[in-house]
């Protein structure tokens, strides 16, 4: 199989999300695949990798030294252009909102190439969702908390039980229109407030 | 203005103290002022801030004065126009040295100074030294191939007597990265924007050698990179914009402000350092070495003399230089589209019911006593300056 000859280099800061695609692309039959992390000196290692395929994270401030490497050619020997090409410019739009780039020595053909990009494209996104799911779920642990805290403020403050606490915040919420967090939020910084004065 | 009613623009911006004009844009609400909502977005690479405004993320963009230039020349990876209908203020750059650079340049300086011509000559001084010994080329970074750091570097080690393209090597390095690939060894010096010269100076790392304002006096640095295909669309928007930074930069430039100004870009989501490392550009009170400071006026101006008009000889000399480094003779076709692509008319369109005066010509010369080795640029011969920089 021709495509395994492919040497792919991922510039990622994200170590996670770089493993992530670097098992795709092993899965995928890609056997070369080296991840660079780090972003200071990194000319030299590219230089001595002289990797046909570079998929960088958009994030990543090295983008600039790399078209100019590729550019000048000086010291990466084969020139070395941005995978997109004129005539795919809805490639270049999902690659650019998923966060990544990518580049090819010149003359590889785009057919090997685009799966390759596809796959990054794929994989940050994932990555992606899975880091804001990662958020909702911090969140709503935070919610929970504030929850409770309010709850035991109104048992102690009113002698409720837990679930009459917890009705009442309910309540407040839905009559506020807004999250049961929220409404503990109020009663915790109020309460707070009205102990300041002991 | 009923909030609702307000348009948005997105502008992309890269963390360095010229994007002044758009934040405190931002920041003090000339925006909203002008009937629209500004929202900055921080990039991490010229390279993203170019691609987002092909794709439409962008419509306006702190910009390096060449990229639209280089992008009509179809150096661009996807085809696109920009235009800059308003320079974002002049100068700002410096050149630092390492520490180890610095001891060997100061052999040859009598007295400290940042004089353009001078240190020049201490360099060239130190290459031939190590030309002599064979030891390695010194290296130096500049953070983008069309960028004016790369090309009045250029200018100033070449009428310095020193070969930018045999006696020494240009590397390109991210300007948040460069006080650490300096630290590192990696490079000898760097060209780039504020604050990270003053960020190697702070954490004795470097010191200044010299400043874009020794080598070409109130010279052309950033624009307000515009997307064609927005202008054409929507020229009332636009105008709106042009307004409300041409008040910004009025501000910024106010001795009065710069100290709220540093305040202001040291936060996180701008610059992200610290304001005192911020403040010298502005007050052109340069530290140049940690027990060293010196007074550089001009050093960086927002909004003086002009400072947001966008000369097309800057454009048409930018071209210049690009193709001079290319190796590419002159093509009237290309160095009018180049020369286009600055757009004094639409700087004028916008700004005429404020009641302030403008140049009266899109070009001007650049005298004997713009540039340090007192070279002339006339926009008329641009031609011959070419010739003469490819015979060279």
């Amino acid at each position: 199989m021709s495509d395994s000859a492919i040497s792919v280099l991922i510039l990622d800061e994200n170590k996670i999300r770089a493993s992530i695609i670097e098992a795709g692309l092993k899965e995928a039959g890609h056997s070369q695949v080296t991840i660079l992390s780090h972003t200071t000196g990194i000319a030299k290692e590219i230089e001595t990798l002289d990797p046909d395929v570079i998929v960088i994270d958009l994030e990543n401030p090295n983008r600039d030294m790399l078209e100019a490497m590729f550019q000048l050619s000086r010291s990466v020997k084969r020139p070395v252009a941005m995978f997109v090409d004129h005539s795919d410019g809805a490639a270049l739009v999902s690659a650019v909102e998923a966060g990544v780039s990518a580049y090819i020595v010149d003359g590889l053909k785009k057919e090997r190439v685009k799966p390759i990009l596809d796959l990054a494209i794929l994989r940050f996104n994932a990555f992606a969702k899975m880091e804001r799911d990662l958020e909702l779920a911090k969140e709503e642990l935070a919610g929970r908390k504030l929850i409770d805290q309010a709850k035991a403020i109104l048992m102690e403050k009113r002698g409720f039980s837990e679930e009459e606490a917890y009705t009442l915040l309910r309540k407040t919420a839905m009559n506020q229109n807004s999250k049961i967090s929220t409404v503990a939020q109020s009663l915790i910084t109020a309460a707070t407030l009205l102990n300041e004065g002991d | 203005m009923a909030l609702s009613s307000l348009t948005n623009i997105h502008a992309g911006f890269l963390p360095l103290t010229d994007a002044a004009i758009l934040i405190a844009c931002k920041e003090l609400a000339y925006d909203k002022k002008n009937g629209f909502t500004l929202n900055l977005v921080k990039e991490s690479s010229w390279a993203n801030i170019r691609d987002r405004m092909a794709i439409g993320h962008f419509q306006i963009a702190h910009m390096l004065a060449p990229m639209p230039v280089a992008a009509s020349l179809g150096l661009s990876p996807l085809p696109q126009s920009i235009i800059a209908p308003m320079a974002l203020g002049v100068g700002g750059n410096a050149i630092t040295i390492s520490r180890a650079l610095a001891e060997k340049i100061h052999i040859h300086l009598s007295a400290p100074t940042i004089n353009a011509k001078e240190t020049g000559l201490a360099l060239y001084k130190v290459v031939a030294e190590n030309r002599k010994r064979n030891g390695t080329p010194l290296s130096f970074g500049v953070v983008h191939p069309y960028s004016s750091h790369n090309f009045d570097l250029r200018y100033w080690l070449n009428a310095s007597g020193i070969n930018p393209e045999t006696d020494i090597q240009i590397v390109v390095v991210p300007p948040t990265l460069l006080p650490a690939a300096l630290e590192a060894g990696h490079i000898d010096g760097y060209c780039v924007g504020e604050p990270w010269n003053s960020v190697a100076v702070e954490g004795e790392i470097g010191e200044i050698l010299t400043v874009k304002n020794e080598i070409w006096k109130h010279s052309p640095e950033k624009v307000l990179g515009v997307s064609q295909s927005f202008a054409s669309e929507e020229p009332a928007l636009l105008s709106a914009a042009l307004r409300s930074f041409y008040e910004a930069a009025r501000w910024c430039q106010n001795p009065e402000n710069i100290e709220e100004l540093a305040i202001i870009l040291a936060q996180e989501k701008y610059i992200g350092q610290a304001a005192s490392v911020i403040f010298p550009a502005l007050s052109g009170q340069l530290k140049i070495k940690s027990d060293q400071t010196m007074q550089s006026a001009g050093f960086l101006d927002a909004f003086t003399n002009h400072a947001t008009y966008p000369w097309q000889s800057h454009a048409l000399w930018f071209y210049t230089q690009i193709e001079r480094w290319r190796g590419q003779t002159w093509d009237p076709v290309k160095a009018k589209a180049a020369q286009q692509t600055f757009r004094p008319d639409l700087y004028k369109d916008a700004l005429q019911e404020l009641d302030i005066s403008f140049p009266e010509s899109s070009i001007k010369i650049e005298g004997d006593n713009q540039f340090f080795d007192q070279r002339v640029f006339d926009p008329g011969k641009a031609d011959q300056y070419l010739e003469q920089d490819l015979a060279n």
